[in-house]
C-alpha cells in the first residue's frame, strides 16, 4: 500500500476536511488505487520537457490585461447577501482570539 | 392542440416569430409545458424560472411588435448548467454546500445570451461542481437518460444534454473540463461543443480546474451550436484567460466546401476498450466524410494512454485549490454546533461536500503536498506538454481529427459508481482535448442496440457520438464538417 490511514488523516487536515471513519477507510483504498494508476507517468522520460502550466497561444504579453481603471465593486449589502451570519457590515464567525 | 416546440431549432423560433405564427410567450409556455411533462422523468432541472422567463418573453414580443430586427437568440428557450452564475437565480453547483446560494451577478456568457434575446428557462442538474462522468454525483439526485431511464445521461453536464435531447430547451450552456459537454452530448444524441481554451469567458463559471475548464453550447443541430457559440465567444476584460482573438461568423461559413480537408484518424482511439458497435458507427461516419470529399489518413497520438493519469493529477490539484474557498464564512452552507472557527471549517466542508468532491480534494491536496509536488504535479504538467505536442504535430499534416466521443454508449445508473478509476476511464477520448486546449465537437453518429438487451431496456437503442477535434481557434472548420455531415444524413 502506498497510502495509509495516517496519510489520509494528515491530508484531510491540510484540506480542512473532517472525515468519518468509514470515509477514511474508503479513501485509503481509493487514493491508493488512483495513485497506483497515475504512476504510469513514470514510464516516460520527461527530463528535457518543459512543464505546461497553461494553454498558450501566440499573443503579445500584455494583451490579456484589462485597462487599469476604476470600476464599481459589489455593494456591501449584495456582498453580504449570502453570508450564513453577518452583522454591522461584516461576516460573523466564531470567536478566534481569546482575551 | 397546443404548440409543440420540442424539436424546434433557433431558425424555427425566428420563423414563427417573424410570421406571427407564435409569440415568444407562447413558445416559452410550450417549453414549460414540456418541462412539466418530462422533467419529473429525468430530473434535468434544479430550478425552473418560469416567472422571470415569461416577463422576458413579453419583452421580446414587444420588440417583435415594434418591428425590431431579431437578435440572434431572440425568444429562444435556453437551459443553463447550474455551475454558471445567474444573478438572482439560485445556483447550487448541484452541491449541498451551495444549496442556498443566490449569485449577486451573472456570468459573462449568461449576460451575453440574455443580451442576444435568449430566455433562460432554468438551471440544469450536473455532477457536483462538475466532477463526474455520469451525473450521479449530484446532491439532488441523478439525471436519467431521456432515451433509457435506467441509464445515465453522461456527465458532468448531464442535465443540459438531457434538457436539449428531451425538447425542454432549444439549446443549453454546459461546461467541459474533461469531456463534460461532449460525452453527455454523445450519450443523449445531441451536438455538444468544447470551444478552444480562451474562446469563451469563464467569468462567473464556478471554478473546478482552471487550466482545463471551458463553457460551451449544446443543441439539436450544428447550426444552433454555431449560433450560440458566436454569441458567447470573444474577449472579456473580466477574464484574463479569455483570448483577444477575433470571432469569425461561424454560421455564414457552414455551407462552404469541405472537399480536400485532410482528416486524421488516431489509431490509439480505436484500440482496446472501444465497443465494437460504437466503432462501426464511427467508421460509417468517416465514410460519410470521405463521400463529402475529405481525405482520411491514419495518424498517431502516442501519449494518449497517459492522458487520464495526467488529467487526474492536474484537475484534482487545481480543484483542491479552487474549492478551498468553501469555508462557511461568506456564502453557502455553514455547519451548526461548532466549537471553534477551524472546527466550523472542517464540519462545514465535511457536511457540505459529496463523496467524489472530497475524493478529488484529497487527491489534489496529496499531490500538491510537500515532497510530492515534483513527483506528481510537475510530472503531470510535463506529460501534458507531450500530449499537446502530439496534437500540434498531427495538425501540421491534418485539418481535423475524428474519433469516437466515448468508448461505449450510455451505461447503466450505478454501473460504475463502485470504482472511481473505472468511471474516470469513460473520459478517455475527451480528456486529451482539455489537456491540449483545442476545440472539440461531438455530433450524433447513429444508434446502437442497448448492450444488455433485456429487462425494461429491451429493444431500445442508444445514440453514439463522433468527436471532431481541431486546431486552436479553428472551431469554424469543425462546424463546417459537422454541419455537412449532418446535412448528408449522418449515420442512421
Amino acid at each position: 500500500m502506498r497510502i495509509t490511514e495516517k496519510d489520509v488523516l494528515y491530508v484531510a487536515g491540510l484540506a480542512n476536511l473532517e472525515l468519518a471513519a468509514e470515509e477514511t477507510a474508503r479513501l485509503v483504498a481509493d487514493m491508493d488505487s488512483i495513485l497506483g494508476y497515475v504512476e504510469k507517468l513514470n514510464e516516460l522520460d520527461t527530463t528535457a520537457v518543459e512543464a505546461m502550466a497553461q494553454v498558450l497561444y501566440e499573443a503579445p504579453e500584455t494583451l490579456t490585461l484589462r485597462e487599469d481603471s476604476d470600476r464599481p465593486g459589489l455593494p456591501q449589502e449584495k456582498s453580504l447577501g449570502n453570508a450564513p451570519e453577518s452583522g454591522a457590515g461584516q461576516f460573523k464567525v466564531a470567536k478566534v482570539i481569546e482575551r | 392542440m397546443s404548440l409543440d416546440v420540442s424539436r424546434w431549432t433557433i431558425d424555427d423560433v425566428h420563423r414563427a416569430l417573424r410570421a406571427g405564427e407564435a409569440s415568444a410567450a407562447e413558445i416559452c409556455s410550450a417549453a414549460f409545458s414540456r418541462i412539466a411533462e418530462e422533467n419529473p422523468k429525468n430530473n434535468s432541472f434544479l430550478a425552473v424560472t418560469e416567472e422571470r422567463a415569461m416577463a422576458r418573453a413579453a419583452e421580446i414580443d414587444r420588440r417583435v411588435a415594434s418591428q425590431e430586427a431579431l437578435a440572434p437568440l431572440a425568444g429562444v428557450p435556453v437551459a443553463v448548467k447550474d455551475v454558471i452564475l445567474t444573478e438572482g437565480i439560485r445556483t447550487t453547483c448541484a452541491s449541498r454546500i451551495l444549496g442556498n446560494f443566490v449569485p449577486p451577478y451573472s456570468a459573462t456568457a449568461v449576460q451575453r445570451i440574455e443580451a442576444a434575446g435568449a430566455i433562460i428557462v432554468g438551471k440544469t442538474n450536473c455532477d457536483e461542481f462538475a466532477m463526474g462522468s455520469s451525473n450521479e454525483n449530484s446532491a439532488f439526485g441523478p439525471v436519467r437518460n431521456p432515451h433509457d431511464p435506467e441509464r445515465v445521461p453522461g456527465g458532468s453536464s448531464g442535465g443540459s444534454a438531457a434538457a436539449v435531447a428531451a425538447g425542454m430547451a432549444v439549446v443549453a450552456l454546459g461546461s467541459d473540463t474533461g469531456g463534460s459537454i461532449r460525452q453527455p452530448a454523445s450519450f443523449c444524441g445531441v451536438v455538444g461543443v468544447l470551444p478552444t481554451y480562451g474562446r469563451v469567458s469563464r467569468y462567473g463559471l464556478v471554478a473546478y480546474a482552471s487550466s482545463l475548464d471551458h463553457i460551451g453550447p449544446f443543441g439539436r443541430s450544428v447550426k444552433d451550436v454555431a449560433t450560440l457559440l458566436s454569441v458567447i465567444a470573444g474577449r472579456d476584460p473580466l477574464d484574463s484567460t479569455s483570448a483577444a482573438v477575433p470571432v469569425p461568423d461561424y454560421v455564414s461559413t457552414l455551407g462552404e466546401p469541405v472537399k480536400g480537408f485532410k482528416i486524421g484518424v488516431p489509431r490509439e482511439y480505436f484500440a482496446e476498450g472501444l465497443a465494437s458497435d460504437v466503432r462501426a458507427r464511427v467508421e460509417s461516419g468517416l465514410k460519410v466524410l470521405r463521400d463529402l470529399g475529405c481525405e482520411i489518413v491514419d495518424i498517431t497520438l502516442p501519449h494518449t494512454e497517459y492522458a487520464i493519469a495526467c488529467y487526474y493529477i492536474i484537475a484534482t490539484a487545481e480543484a483542491s485549490s479552487n474549492l478551498a474557498r468553501y469555508d462557511g464564512v461568506r456564502y453557502g452552507y455553514r455547519a451548526a454546533g461548532v466549537s471553534s472557527l477551524s472546527d466550523m471549517y472542517r464540519k462545514t466542508r465535511d457536511q457540505g461536500f459529496g463523496t467524489e468532491v472530497k475524493r478529488r480534494i484529497m487527491l489534489g491536496t496529496y499531490v500538491l503536498s510537500a515532497g510530492y509536488y515534483e513527483a506528481y504535479y510537475r510530472k503531470a504538467q510535463k506529460v501534458r506538454a507531450l500530449v499537446t505536442r502530439d496534437f500540434n504535430k498531427a495538425f501540421e499534416t491534418v485539418d481535423a481529427i475524428v474519433t469516437p466521443t466515448a468508448p461505449t454508449p450510455a451505461f447503466r445508473i450505478g454501473e460504475k459508481t463502485a470504482d472511481p478509476l473505472e468511471m474516470y476511464l469513460s473520459d478517455i477520448y475527451t480528456i486529451t482535448g482539455n489537456l491540449a486546449g483545442i476545440p472539440g465537437l461531438s455530433v450524433p453518429c447513429g444508434w446502437v442496440p442497448v448492450p444488455d438487451n433485456g429487462g425494461a431496456s429491451g429493444g431500445r437503442k442508444l445514440p453514439v457520438g463522433m468527436q471532431l477535434l481541431g486546431r486552436h481557434f479553428d472551431e469554424a472548420r469543425l462546424f463546417r464538417l459537422a454541419h455537412q455531415f449532418e446535412m448528408a444524413g449522418g449515420v442512421q
